[in-house]
Protein backbone atom coordinates (compact mmCIF):
# COMPACT_ATOMS: atom_id res chain seq x y z
CA UNK A 1 0.00 0.00 0.00
CA UNK A 2 2.95 2.24 0.37
CA UNK A 3 3.32 2.92 -3.06
CA UNK A 4 -0.40 3.20 -3.72
CA UNK A 5 -0.21 5.91 -1.29
CA UNK A 6 3.05 7.95 -2.48
CA UNK A 7 1.16 7.92 -6.29
CA UNK A 8 -1.99 9.30 -4.37
CA UNK A 9 0.27 12.42 -2.60
CA UNK A 10 2.17 12.63 -6.12
CA UNK A 11 -1.62 13.28 -8.17
CA UNK A 12 -2.51 15.64 -5.42
CA UNK A 13 0.15 17.41 -5.75
CA UNK A 14 0.92 17.54 -9.24
CA UNK A 15 -3.29 18.83 -9.46
CA UNK A 16 -2.56 21.87 -7.27
CA UNK A 17 -6.13 21.75 -6.73
CA UNK A 18 -8.45 21.80 -3.63
CA UNK A 19 -8.65 18.21 -2.68
CA UNK A 20 -13.05 17.54 -2.98
CA UNK A 21 -13.02 16.13 0.59
CA UNK A 22 -16.97 15.91 0.56
CA UNK A 23 -18.08 12.66 -0.61
CA UNK A 24 -20.23 12.87 -4.30
CA UNK A 25 -24.03 12.81 -3.80
CA UNK A 26 -24.52 9.23 -5.18
CA UNK A 27 -21.56 7.10 -3.39
CA UNK A 28 -20.44 4.47 -5.28
CA UNK A 29 -18.66 1.50 -4.55
CA UNK A 30 -16.13 1.27 -6.98
CA UNK A 31 -15.25 -2.32 -8.86
CA UNK A 32 -11.65 -0.60 -9.40
CA UNK A 33 -11.12 0.39 -6.13
CA UNK A 34 -8.33 3.30 -7.12
CA UNK A 35 -9.09 5.51 -4.39
CA UNK A 36 -10.07 8.22 -6.97
CA UNK A 37 -13.63 7.57 -8.41
CA UNK A 38 -15.63 9.72 -5.85
CA UNK A 39 -13.05 12.75 -6.84
CA UNK A 40 -13.29 12.16 -10.78
CA UNK A 41 -16.87 11.53 -10.34
CA UNK A 42 -17.57 15.26 -9.09
CA UNK A 43 -14.58 16.90 -10.84
CA UNK A 44 -15.42 15.48 -14.05
CA UNK A 45 -18.98 14.52 -14.68
CA UNK A 46 -20.39 17.02 -12.33
CA UNK A 47 -21.26 14.95 -9.57
CA UNK A 48 -24.67 14.02 -11.25
CA UNK A 49 -26.98 12.13 -8.42
CA UNK A 50 -28.35 9.58 -11.12
CA UNK A 51 -25.44 7.46 -11.85
CA UNK A 52 -24.60 3.92 -11.49
CA UNK A 53 -21.56 1.52 -12.32
CA UNK A 54 -22.89 -0.67 -15.36
CA UNK A 55 -21.15 -3.46 -16.93
CA UNK A 56 -23.28 -2.61 -20.58
CA UNK A 57 -20.34 -0.14 -20.94
CA UNK A 58 -17.58 -2.15 -21.84
CA UNK A 59 -13.98 -0.53 -21.79
CA UNK A 60 -11.28 -2.55 -23.46
CA UNK A 61 -7.86 -2.03 -23.81
CA UNK A 62 -4.19 -4.34 -23.00
CA UNK A 63 -3.89 -5.75 -19.72
CA UNK A 64 -0.33 -3.75 -19.83
CA UNK A 65 0.59 -0.84 -22.13
CA UNK A 66 3.19 -1.58 -24.45
CA UNK A 67 4.08 2.40 -25.67
CA UNK A 68 2.76 4.02 -23.17
CA UNK A 69 2.08 6.83 -25.88
CA UNK A 70 0.10 4.81 -27.97
CA UNK A 71 -2.18 3.10 -25.87
CA UNK A 72 -5.46 1.22 -27.84
CA UNK A 73 -8.80 1.34 -25.76
CA UNK A 74 -12.24 0.53 -27.16
CA UNK A 75 -15.58 1.81 -25.29
CA UNK A 76 -18.59 -0.20 -26.55
CA UNK A 77 -21.85 1.68 -24.93
CA UNK A 78 -23.78 0.59 -27.96
CA UNK A 79 -26.00 -1.65 -25.70
CA UNK A 80 -27.34 1.35 -23.66
CA UNK A 81 -29.97 3.56 -25.34
CA UNK A 82 -30.28 7.07 -26.26
CA UNK A 83 -26.41 8.07 -25.49
CA UNK A 84 -25.69 11.86 -25.40
CA UNK A 85 -22.24 11.55 -24.75
CA UNK A 86 -19.27 9.23 -23.57
CA UNK A 87 -16.56 10.85 -20.86
CA UNK A 88 -13.50 8.73 -21.12
CA UNK A 89 -11.01 9.64 -18.49
CA UNK A 90 -7.89 7.95 -15.89
CA UNK A 91 -8.30 7.66 -12.75
CA UNK A 92 -4.66 8.35 -12.51
CA UNK A 93 -2.55 10.80 -14.30
CA UNK A 94 -1.64 14.66 -14.20
CA UNK A 95 -5.06 15.53 -16.98
CA UNK A 96 -7.32 12.75 -16.11
CA UNK A 97 -9.78 13.72 -19.11
CA UNK A 98 -8.93 11.71 -22.23
CA UNK A 99 -11.77 13.03 -24.17
CA UNK A 100 -16.03 13.04 -24.76
CA UNK A 101 -17.56 11.87 -27.55
CA UNK A 102 -21.01 12.90 -28.50
CA UNK A 103 -22.22 9.83 -31.20
CA UNK A 104 -25.04 12.11 -32.57
CA UNK A 105 -26.01 9.97 -35.39
CA UNK A 106 -23.38 7.00 -34.56
CA UNK A 107 -23.34 4.31 -32.28
CA UNK A 108 -22.11 4.32 -29.14
CA UNK A 109 -18.83 3.69 -29.66
CA UNK A 110 -15.25 4.47 -30.28
CA UNK A 111 -11.99 2.94 -30.78
CA UNK A 112 -9.06 5.28 -29.99
CA UNK A 113 -5.51 5.52 -28.61
CA UNK A 114 -3.93 7.50 -25.81
CA UNK A 115 -1.18 8.38 -23.72
CA UNK A 116 -0.99 6.90 -20.31
CA UNK A 117 1.09 8.40 -16.81
CA UNK A 118 1.44 5.10 -14.89
CA UNK A 119 -1.06 1.93 -13.83
CA UNK A 120 -4.36 3.42 -13.52
CA UNK A 121 -8.46 2.75 -13.75
CA UNK A 122 -9.70 4.00 -17.03
CA UNK A 123 -13.38 5.13 -17.22
CA UNK A 124 -16.05 5.61 -19.63
CA UNK A 125 -18.99 7.64 -18.50
CA UNK A 126 -22.02 7.28 -20.59
CA UNK A 127 -24.68 10.02 -20.11
CA UNK A 128 -28.05 9.28 -21.67
CA UNK A 129 -30.41 12.09 -23.15
CA UNK A 130 -32.61 11.83 -20.12
CA UNK A 131 -29.33 12.77 -17.48
CA UNK A 132 -29.01 9.45 -16.00
CA UNK A 133 -25.02 8.44 -16.29
CA UNK A 134 -23.58 4.79 -16.60
CA UNK A 135 -19.98 3.88 -15.97
CA UNK A 136 -17.63 1.09 -17.20
CA UNK A 137 -14.08 0.71 -16.30
CA UNK A 138 -11.01 -1.37 -17.04
CA UNK A 139 -7.28 -1.31 -15.22
CA UNK A 140 -4.05 -0.97 -17.54
CA UNK A 141 -0.74 -1.50 -16.30
CA UNK A 142 2.01 1.32 -17.63
CA UNK A 143 5.07 2.25 -17.38
CA UNK A 144 4.53 5.28 -17.32
CA UNK A 145 5.49 8.71 -18.81
CA UNK A 146 3.44 8.88 -21.20
CA UNK A 147 2.27 12.22 -20.49
CA UNK A 148 5.49 14.00 -19.81
CA UNK A 149 7.32 13.03 -23.09
CA UNK A 150 8.31 15.03 -25.92
CA UNK A 151 6.10 14.35 -28.94
CA UNK A 152 7.98 12.51 -31.27
CA UNK A 153 6.64 14.52 -34.36
CA UNK A 154 9.72 17.23 -33.10
CA UNK A 155 12.06 14.33 -34.19
CA UNK A 156 12.18 15.26 -37.35
CA UNK A 157 11.72 18.70 -38.65
CA UNK A 158 9.31 18.76 -41.18
CA UNK A 159 6.58 17.56 -38.58
CA UNK A 160 4.69 21.08 -39.44
CA UNK A 161 4.39 20.26 -42.97
CA UNK A 162 2.31 17.59 -41.94
CA UNK A 163 0.40 19.14 -39.31
CA UNK A 164 -3.59 18.56 -40.26
CA UNK A 165 -3.07 15.74 -42.51
CA UNK A 166 -5.68 13.49 -42.80
CA UNK A 167 -5.85 9.76 -43.45
CA UNK A 168 -8.47 7.13 -43.43
CA UNK A 169 -11.30 5.37 -45.04
CA UNK A 170 -15.00 4.64 -44.55
CA UNK A 171 -16.25 0.92 -45.08
CA UNK A 172 -20.23 1.41 -45.86
CA UNK A 173 -20.97 -2.26 -45.64
CA UNK A 174 -20.01 -2.76 -41.99
CA UNK A 175 -20.65 1.02 -41.18
CA UNK A 176 -17.11 1.76 -40.22
CA UNK A 177 -14.97 5.17 -40.32
CA UNK A 178 -11.59 5.23 -39.45
CA UNK A 179 -9.29 8.37 -39.45
CA UNK A 180 -5.89 9.55 -37.91
CA UNK A 181 -5.12 13.37 -38.09
CA UNK A 182 -1.27 14.03 -37.99
CA UNK A 183 -1.22 16.02 -35.07
CA UNK A 184 1.71 16.07 -32.16
CA UNK A 185 -0.64 16.58 -29.46
CA UNK A 186 1.29 18.02 -26.76
CA UNK A 187 0.25 18.00 -23.32
CA UNK A 188 2.34 21.24 -22.04
CA UNK A 189 3.52 18.98 -19.22
CA UNK A 190 7.15 18.34 -21.27
CA UNK A 191 9.32 20.89 -20.20
CA UNK A 192 9.26 23.76 -22.15
CA UNK A 193 6.63 23.10 -25.04
CA UNK A 194 3.35 24.54 -24.73
CA UNK A 195 -0.10 22.70 -24.67
CA UNK A 196 -0.58 21.98 -28.53
CA UNK A 197 -3.73 19.76 -29.26
CA UNK A 198 -6.80 19.44 -31.45
CA UNK A 199 -9.37 20.43 -29.20
CA UNK A 200 -12.24 19.69 -31.25
CA UNK A 201 -12.95 16.76 -34.21
CA UNK A 202 -16.24 16.09 -36.48
CA UNK A 203 -17.49 13.74 -38.93
CA UNK A 204 -19.37 16.24 -41.45
CA UNK A 205 -20.98 15.48 -44.39
CA UNK A 206 -21.09 18.30 -47.45
CA UNK A 207 -23.62 20.24 -46.24
CA UNK A 208 -21.74 21.00 -42.98
CA UNK A 209 -23.80 18.37 -40.57
CA UNK A 210 -21.98 16.28 -38.06
CA UNK A 211 -22.97 13.14 -37.99
CA UNK A 212 -20.35 12.62 -34.80
CA UNK A 213 -18.36 14.67 -32.70
CA UNK A 214 -15.30 14.52 -30.11
CA UNK A 215 -13.54 17.03 -27.81
CA UNK A 216 -10.04 16.24 -27.28
CA UNK A 217 -7.98 16.68 -23.81
CA UNK A 218 -4.25 16.69 -23.76
CA UNK A 219 -4.00 12.79 -22.88
CA UNK A 220 -4.74 12.29 -26.86
CA UNK A 221 -2.12 10.28 -28.49
CA UNK A 222 -0.21 12.06 -31.08
CA UNK A 223 -1.54 11.70 -34.57
CA UNK A 224 -5.29 10.76 -33.29
CA UNK A 225 -6.70 7.38 -34.45
CA UNK A 226 -10.47 6.78 -33.81
CA UNK A 227 -12.60 4.09 -35.41
CA UNK A 228 -16.54 5.48 -34.79
CA UNK A 229 -19.09 3.12 -35.99
CA UNK A 230 -22.52 3.55 -37.77
CA UNK A 231 -25.45 1.21 -38.54
CA UNK A 232 -23.92 -0.86 -41.74
CA UNK A 233 -25.21 0.47 -44.94
CA UNK A 234 -26.19 4.56 -44.04
CA UNK A 235 -22.55 6.33 -44.70
CA UNK A 236 -22.46 8.32 -47.65
CA UNK A 237 -19.65 7.58 -49.75
CA UNK A 238 -17.53 10.47 -48.22
CA UNK A 239 -17.33 12.32 -45.52
CA UNK A 240 -15.14 15.71 -43.83
CA UNK A 241 -13.21 15.11 -40.94
CA UNK A 242 -13.35 19.09 -39.60
CA UNK A 243 -11.80 20.00 -36.33
CA UNK A 244 -9.39 22.40 -34.82
CA UNK A 245 -6.30 22.71 -32.82
CA UNK A 246 -5.71 25.28 -29.77
CA UNK A 247 -3.66 27.86 -31.87
CA UNK A 248 -6.85 28.56 -34.68
CA UNK A 249 -5.46 25.80 -36.92
CA UNK A 250 -8.29 24.24 -38.99
CA UNK A 251 -8.16 20.56 -40.43
CA UNK A 252 -10.33 19.67 -42.51
CA UNK A 253 -9.59 15.98 -44.80
CA UNK A 254 -11.93 14.00 -47.04
CA UNK A 255 -12.57 10.44 -46.59
CA UNK A 256 -14.02 7.96 -48.28
CA UNK A 257 -14.46 4.52 -49.42
CA UNK A 258 -11.22 4.84 -51.94
CA UNK A 259 -8.86 2.34 -52.95
CA UNK A 260 -6.51 1.59 -50.03
CA UNK A 261 -2.03 2.53 -50.52
CA UNK B 1 6.18 11.37 -12.88
CA UNK B 2 10.03 11.27 -12.23
CA UNK B 3 9.81 8.48 -9.39
CA UNK B 4 10.53 5.59 -11.43
CA UNK B 5 9.77 2.07 -9.89
CA UNK B 6 13.75 1.89 -9.67
CA UNK B 7 13.76 4.70 -7.03
CA UNK B 8 10.66 3.61 -5.47
CA UNK B 9 12.48 0.33 -4.72
CA UNK B 10 15.15 1.73 -3.43
CA UNK B 11 12.94 3.91 -1.05
CA UNK B 12 10.42 1.55 0.01
CA UNK B 13 12.72 -1.92 0.16
CA UNK B 14 11.24 -4.64 -1.58
CA UNK B 15 7.94 -5.79 0.08
CA UNK B 16 6.18 -3.23 -1.56
CA UNK B 17 6.58 -5.25 -4.92
CA UNK B 18 6.70 -8.13 -3.68
CA UNK B 19 4.84 -11.02 -5.82
CA UNK B 20 1.24 -11.85 -4.68
CA UNK B 21 2.15 -15.66 -3.82
CA UNK B 22 4.90 -17.62 -3.79
CA UNK B 23 8.42 -15.43 -3.44
CA UNK B 24 7.65 -14.51 -0.01
CA UNK B 25 10.68 -14.23 0.94
CA UNK B 26 13.58 -11.85 -0.25
CA UNK B 27 16.36 -15.05 -1.34
CA UNK B 28 15.42 -14.78 -5.64
CA UNK B 29 17.60 -17.68 -6.86
CA UNK B 30 17.67 -18.80 -10.61
CA UNK B 31 18.52 -22.27 -11.07
CA UNK B 32 20.49 -22.66 -14.45
CA UNK B 33 21.04 -25.68 -15.71
CA UNK B 34 24.06 -26.32 -18.57
CA UNK B 35 23.11 -28.48 -21.32
CA UNK B 36 26.13 -29.99 -23.42
CA UNK B 37 25.53 -29.29 -27.32
CA UNK B 38 28.80 -30.01 -28.65
CA UNK B 39 32.33 -30.58 -27.51
CA UNK B 40 33.33 -27.71 -25.11
CA UNK B 41 29.91 -25.98 -25.57
CA UNK B 42 26.84 -25.46 -23.32
CA UNK B 43 23.88 -24.09 -23.70
CA UNK B 44 21.52 -22.62 -20.80
CA UNK B 45 17.24 -22.77 -22.19
CA UNK B 46 15.49 -19.90 -20.67
CA UNK B 47 11.83 -19.88 -19.54
CA UNK B 48 9.68 -19.38 -22.82
CA UNK B 49 7.22 -17.21 -21.29
CA UNK B 50 7.46 -13.46 -21.05
CA UNK B 51 9.28 -11.38 -17.85
CA UNK B 52 7.50 -12.59 -15.04
CA UNK B 53 8.25 -12.48 -11.17
CA UNK B 54 8.15 -16.41 -11.20
CA UNK B 55 11.05 -16.55 -13.61
CA UNK B 56 12.80 -13.40 -12.44
CA UNK B 57 13.26 -12.66 -16.36
CA UNK B 58 15.56 -15.81 -16.98
CA UNK B 59 13.93 -16.16 -20.57
CA UNK B 60 17.23 -16.19 -22.54
CA UNK B 61 19.14 -18.40 -24.10
CA UNK B 62 22.49 -18.20 -22.85
CA UNK B 63 25.65 -19.92 -24.64
CA UNK B 64 28.98 -20.94 -23.20
CA UNK B 65 32.06 -21.95 -26.01
CA UNK B 66 35.25 -22.93 -24.21
CA UNK B 67 38.04 -20.98 -25.41
CA UNK B 68 41.98 -21.28 -24.59
CA UNK B 69 41.91 -19.26 -21.31
CA UNK B 70 38.03 -20.06 -20.23
CA UNK B 71 34.77 -19.76 -21.51
CA UNK B 72 33.00 -17.84 -23.88
CA UNK B 73 29.66 -16.66 -22.45
CA UNK B 74 27.48 -15.15 -25.29
CA UNK B 75 24.39 -13.33 -23.95
CA UNK B 76 24.70 -12.55 -20.50
CA UNK B 77 20.86 -12.49 -19.03
CA UNK B 78 18.56 -9.75 -17.31
CA UNK B 79 20.18 -9.17 -14.40
CA UNK B 80 23.11 -8.68 -12.39
CA UNK B 81 21.90 -11.94 -9.62
CA UNK B 82 21.58 -13.75 -13.10
CA UNK B 83 25.08 -12.73 -14.20
CA UNK B 84 26.23 -14.25 -10.51
CA UNK B 85 24.45 -17.35 -10.93
CA UNK B 86 25.77 -17.75 -15.08
CA UNK B 87 29.62 -16.44 -13.37
CA UNK B 88 29.19 -19.29 -10.46
CA UNK B 89 27.35 -22.26 -12.89
CA UNK B 90 30.31 -21.33 -15.32
CA UNK B 91 33.05 -21.97 -12.84
CA UNK B 92 31.59 -25.02 -12.59
CA UNK B 93 32.04 -25.91 -15.70
CA UNK B 94 35.98 -25.19 -16.53
CA UNK B 95 37.77 -23.85 -13.32
CA UNK B 96 39.40 -20.94 -14.87
CA UNK B 97 35.74 -18.86 -14.99
CA UNK B 98 34.47 -16.79 -18.50
CA UNK B 99 37.08 -15.20 -20.32
CA UNK B 100 35.15 -13.48 -22.77
CA UNK B 101 31.38 -12.08 -23.39
CA UNK B 102 29.24 -11.02 -26.62
CA UNK B 103 26.08 -9.79 -27.03
CA UNK B 104 23.85 -10.59 -29.58
CA UNK B 105 21.87 -7.30 -29.72
CA UNK B 106 21.04 -4.47 -26.95
CA UNK B 107 17.82 -6.30 -25.43
CA UNK B 108 17.66 -6.05 -21.79
CA UNK B 109 17.46 -9.86 -21.85
CA UNK B 110 20.80 -10.30 -23.29
CA UNK B 111 23.06 -8.01 -21.58
CA UNK B 112 21.85 -6.91 -18.16
CA UNK B 113 23.83 -9.63 -16.64
CA UNK B 114 27.22 -8.32 -18.50
CA UNK B 115 27.84 -6.34 -15.17
CA UNK B 116 29.58 -9.24 -13.56
CA UNK B 117 31.72 -9.52 -16.47
CA UNK B 118 33.63 -6.13 -16.38
CA UNK B 119 37.37 -7.63 -15.78
CA UNK B 120 36.58 -9.09 -19.41
CA UNK B 121 36.31 -7.95 -23.33
CA UNK B 122 32.33 -7.69 -24.16
CA UNK B 123 32.07 -7.82 -27.84
CA UNK B 124 29.06 -6.63 -29.63
CA UNK B 125 28.52 -4.72 -33.09
CA UNK B 126 29.31 -1.42 -32.83
CA UNK B 127 25.68 -0.12 -33.39
CA UNK B 128 24.81 -2.61 -30.46
CA UNK B 129 26.82 -0.42 -28.13
CA UNK B 130 25.68 2.73 -29.39
CA UNK B 131 22.17 1.39 -28.75
CA UNK B 132 22.81 0.09 -25.22
CA UNK B 133 24.29 3.39 -24.38
CA UNK B 134 20.88 4.94 -25.78
CA UNK B 135 18.55 2.39 -24.36
CA UNK B 136 19.81 1.28 -21.42
CA UNK B 137 18.79 2.90 -18.60
CA UNK B 138 15.20 3.59 -20.15
CA UNK B 139 15.16 -0.28 -20.41
CA UNK B 140 16.36 -0.73 -16.74
CA UNK B 141 13.51 1.51 -15.12
CA UNK B 142 11.15 -0.80 -17.14
CA UNK B 143 12.91 -4.15 -15.93
CA UNK B 144 12.94 -3.20 -12.54
CA UNK B 145 8.86 -2.32 -13.14
CA UNK B 146 8.68 -5.80 -14.13
CA UNK B 147 10.99 -7.85 -11.95
CA UNK B 148 11.37 -5.89 -8.55
CA UNK B 149 13.79 -7.25 -6.12
CA UNK B 150 15.25 -9.81 -9.27
CA UNK B 151 17.01 -6.44 -10.67
CA UNK B 152 18.15 -4.80 -7.47
CA UNK B 153 21.60 -3.75 -7.41
CA UNK B 154 21.43 -4.44 -11.60
CA UNK B 155 23.63 -1.82 -13.76
CA UNK B 156 23.73 -0.93 -17.48
CA UNK B 157 27.02 -2.05 -18.04
CA UNK B 158 27.27 -1.58 -22.05
CA UNK B 159 29.65 -3.70 -24.31
CA UNK B 160 33.36 -2.57 -24.76
CA UNK B 161 34.61 -4.26 -27.39
CA UNK B 162 33.01 -3.71 -31.37
CA UNK B 163 33.02 -6.62 -33.52
CA UNK B 164 32.99 -6.72 -37.55
CA UNK B 165 31.67 -9.33 -39.56
CA UNK B 166 33.85 -12.19 -41.39
CA UNK B 167 36.13 -14.65 -39.24
CA UNK B 168 36.28 -13.91 -35.65
CA UNK B 169 38.61 -15.16 -33.32
CA UNK B 170 37.62 -14.67 -29.75
CA UNK B 171 40.14 -16.38 -26.46
CA UNK B 172 41.47 -18.73 -29.58
CA UNK B 173 37.90 -20.09 -30.87
CA UNK B 174 37.23 -19.40 -34.72
CA UNK B 175 33.78 -17.97 -35.32
CA UNK B 176 32.11 -16.81 -38.30
CA UNK B 177 30.36 -13.60 -37.51
CA UNK B 178 27.49 -12.20 -39.15
CA UNK B 179 26.63 -8.89 -39.14
CA UNK B 180 22.79 -8.59 -39.53
CA UNK B 181 19.42 -7.14 -38.38
CA UNK B 182 15.47 -6.87 -38.58
CA UNK B 183 15.03 -8.36 -34.78
CA UNK B 184 17.20 -4.74 -33.91
CA UNK B 185 19.04 -2.50 -36.05
CA UNK B 186 21.95 -4.42 -35.27
CA UNK B 187 21.85 -7.99 -34.38
CA UNK B 188 25.16 -10.42 -34.38
CA UNK B 189 24.84 -14.03 -34.98
CA UNK B 190 28.09 -16.63 -34.54
CA UNK B 191 28.32 -19.95 -36.28
CA UNK B 192 30.91 -22.07 -34.27
CA UNK B 193 33.65 -23.25 -36.41
CA UNK B 194 34.45 -26.17 -34.28
CA UNK B 195 31.02 -27.34 -33.70
CA UNK B 196 28.96 -25.88 -36.50
CA UNK B 197 26.71 -24.73 -34.12
CA UNK B 198 24.95 -21.35 -35.47
CA UNK B 199 23.86 -19.04 -31.84
CA UNK B 200 21.66 -17.02 -33.54
CA UNK B 201 20.68 -14.48 -31.10
CA UNK B 202 17.08 -12.87 -31.19
CA UNK B 203 17.12 -13.60 -35.60
CA UNK B 204 15.55 -17.15 -34.39
CA UNK B 205 12.53 -18.08 -31.93
CA UNK B 206 11.75 -21.30 -31.70
CA UNK B 207 8.08 -22.23 -30.19
CA UNK B 208 8.31 -18.81 -28.58
CA UNK B 209 6.33 -16.45 -30.32
CA UNK B 210 8.94 -13.42 -31.86
CA UNK B 211 9.28 -9.68 -29.81
CA UNK B 212 9.25 -6.69 -32.20
CA UNK B 213 10.05 -3.83 -30.08
CA UNK B 214 12.80 -2.94 -32.49
CA UNK B 215 11.62 -4.47 -35.10
CA UNK B 216 11.74 -3.77 -39.03
CA UNK B 217 10.31 -7.24 -40.56
CA UNK B 218 12.08 -7.18 -44.13
CA UNK B 219 15.42 -7.05 -42.94
CA UNK B 220 14.71 -9.70 -40.19
CA UNK B 221 13.47 -11.69 -43.10
CA UNK B 222 16.64 -11.01 -45.77
CA UNK B 223 18.22 -12.00 -42.34
CA UNK B 224 16.63 -15.18 -42.06
CA UNK B 225 17.65 -15.82 -45.58
CA UNK B 226 21.18 -15.68 -44.60
CA UNK B 227 21.17 -18.02 -41.38
CA UNK B 228 19.47 -20.13 -44.25
CA UNK B 229 22.11 -20.65 -45.88
CA UNK B 230 24.60 -21.21 -43.80
CA UNK B 231 25.88 -25.25 -42.98
CA UNK B 232 24.92 -24.77 -39.08
CA UNK B 233 24.73 -27.99 -37.85
CA UNK B 234 22.02 -26.82 -35.10
CA UNK B 235 20.86 -24.00 -33.94
CA UNK B 236 20.75 -21.99 -30.72
CA UNK B 237 17.68 -19.77 -30.97
CA UNK B 238 17.82 -16.62 -28.57
CA UNK B 239 14.70 -17.87 -27.41
CA UNK B 240 13.05 -21.58 -27.03
CA UNK B 241 14.44 -25.06 -27.00
CA UNK B 242 18.03 -26.21 -29.17
CA UNK B 243 16.87 -26.45 -32.66
CA UNK B 244 18.71 -29.89 -34.37
CA UNK B 245 16.75 -30.24 -37.47
CA UNK B 246 16.74 -26.39 -38.83
CA UNK B 247 12.74 -25.95 -38.06
CA UNK B 248 13.24 -22.77 -35.98
CA UNK B 249 14.26 -20.88 -39.17
CA UNK B 250 10.91 -21.46 -40.82
CA UNK B 251 9.18 -20.83 -38.11
CA UNK B 252 10.14 -17.85 -37.35
CA UNK B 253 9.49 -16.74 -40.86
CA UNK B 254 6.41 -18.33 -40.87
CA UNK B 255 5.52 -16.15 -38.48
CA UNK B 256 6.60 -13.04 -38.99
CA UNK B 257 5.00 -13.58 -42.44
CA UNK B 258 1.47 -14.03 -41.01
CA UNK B 259 2.21 -11.19 -38.99
CA UNK B 260 2.40 -8.67 -41.57
CA UNK B 261 -0.05 -9.98 -43.46
CA UNK B 262 -2.52 -9.72 -40.14
CA UNK B 263 -1.91 -6.40 -39.81
CA UNK B 264 -2.02 -5.11 -43.17
CA UNK B 265 -5.45 -6.78 -43.88
CA UNK B 266 -6.20 -5.20 -40.05
CA UNK B 267 -5.30 -1.71 -41.51
CA UNK B 268 -7.40 -2.79 -44.78
CA UNK B 269 -10.53 -3.30 -42.65
CA UNK B 270 -10.60 -0.48 -40.70
CA UNK B 271 -9.53 -2.27 -37.39
CA UNK B 272 -8.35 -0.49 -34.39
CA UNK B 273 -5.83 -2.11 -32.30
CA UNK B 274 -7.84 -3.59 -29.50
CA UNK B 275 -10.29 -5.14 -32.47
CA UNK B 276 -6.81 -6.46 -33.97
CA UNK B 277 -5.71 -8.02 -30.97
CA UNK B 278 -9.47 -9.86 -30.67
CA UNK B 279 -7.77 -12.04 -33.50
CA UNK B 280 -7.03 -15.79 -32.86
CA UNK B 281 -3.28 -16.64 -33.72
CA UNK B 282 -4.08 -19.55 -36.30
CA UNK B 283 -2.72 -23.06 -34.82
CA UNK B 284 0.47 -23.26 -35.61
CA UNK B 285 1.55 -20.81 -33.73
CA UNK B 286 -0.93 -20.07 -30.74
CA UNK B 287 0.23 -22.86 -28.43
CA UNK B 288 4.01 -21.22 -28.83
CA UNK B 289 5.16 -19.77 -25.40
CA UNK B 290 4.42 -15.91 -24.36
CA UNK B 291 1.29 -15.84 -27.00
CA UNK B 292 -0.95 -14.14 -27.23
CA UNK B 293 0.90 -11.58 -25.21
CA UNK B 294 3.72 -11.17 -27.58
CA UNK B 295 1.20 -10.70 -30.50
CA UNK B 296 -0.49 -7.86 -28.38
CA UNK B 297 2.96 -6.19 -27.90
CA UNK B 298 3.66 -6.45 -31.44
CA UNK B 299 0.40 -4.64 -32.27
CA UNK B 300 1.23 -1.78 -30.07
CA UNK B 301 4.56 -2.05 -31.98
CA UNK B 302 4.07 -2.25 -35.57
CA UNK B 303 0.22 -1.47 -36.02
CA UNK B 304 0.11 2.23 -36.21
CA UNK B 305 3.23 2.17 -38.84
CA UNK B 306 1.65 -0.23 -40.98
CA UNK B 307 -1.67 1.88 -40.62
CA UNK B 308 -0.17 4.81 -41.64
CA UNK B 309 1.27 3.28 -44.66
CA UNK B 310 -2.02 2.02 -46.14
CA UNK B 311 -4.68 4.05 -45.44
CA UNK B 312 -4.82 7.14 -48.03
CA UNK B 313 -4.70 10.62 -47.41
CA UNK B 314 -7.72 12.88 -47.16
CA UNK B 315 -6.55 16.03 -47.63
ZN1 LIG C 1 15.73 -9.41 -28.37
Amino acid sequence: MGLKAGIFAAVLTMAGSAWALDDPQTKLADPMESGMWDYHQIDILGDPADIRFDDRVVVRGPVEAEDSLNVPLLVDASAIPDVKRIVVSADYGPIPHILTYYPETAEAKIALRFKIDQATAIRASVETHDGSWHVGSTYIDAAGGGCTAPAHAYASDDWEEHLGEVRGRLWAASGRARFIVDHPMDTGLADGIPVFIIEDLALETDAGVKLARIELSEPVNEDPAFTLYFAPGTLPASLHVRGRDNNGNEIDGLISQGSLN
Amino acid sequence: MTLTRRRTLGLLGASALAPASGFASPRLAYALVPIEIGDGVWMVEGSTDYFSMQNGGAIVNVTLLRGDSGLIVVDSGPSLRYGEALKTMALGLDIRGVSAVVNTHHHPDHFFGNQVFRDVPIHALGATQAAAFADGEAFADNMYRLLGDWMRGTEVVPPTAVVAGGDLVIDGRMFAALPLSGHTAADLALVDRATGNLIAGDLVFFNRAPTTPSADLDAWRASLDVLADTEASAIVPGHGPYDTVGASVAQTRAYLDWLEATLRQGARDGLGMVELMDLDPPAEFAGMGAMPQEFHRTVAHLYPGIETEILPLGN
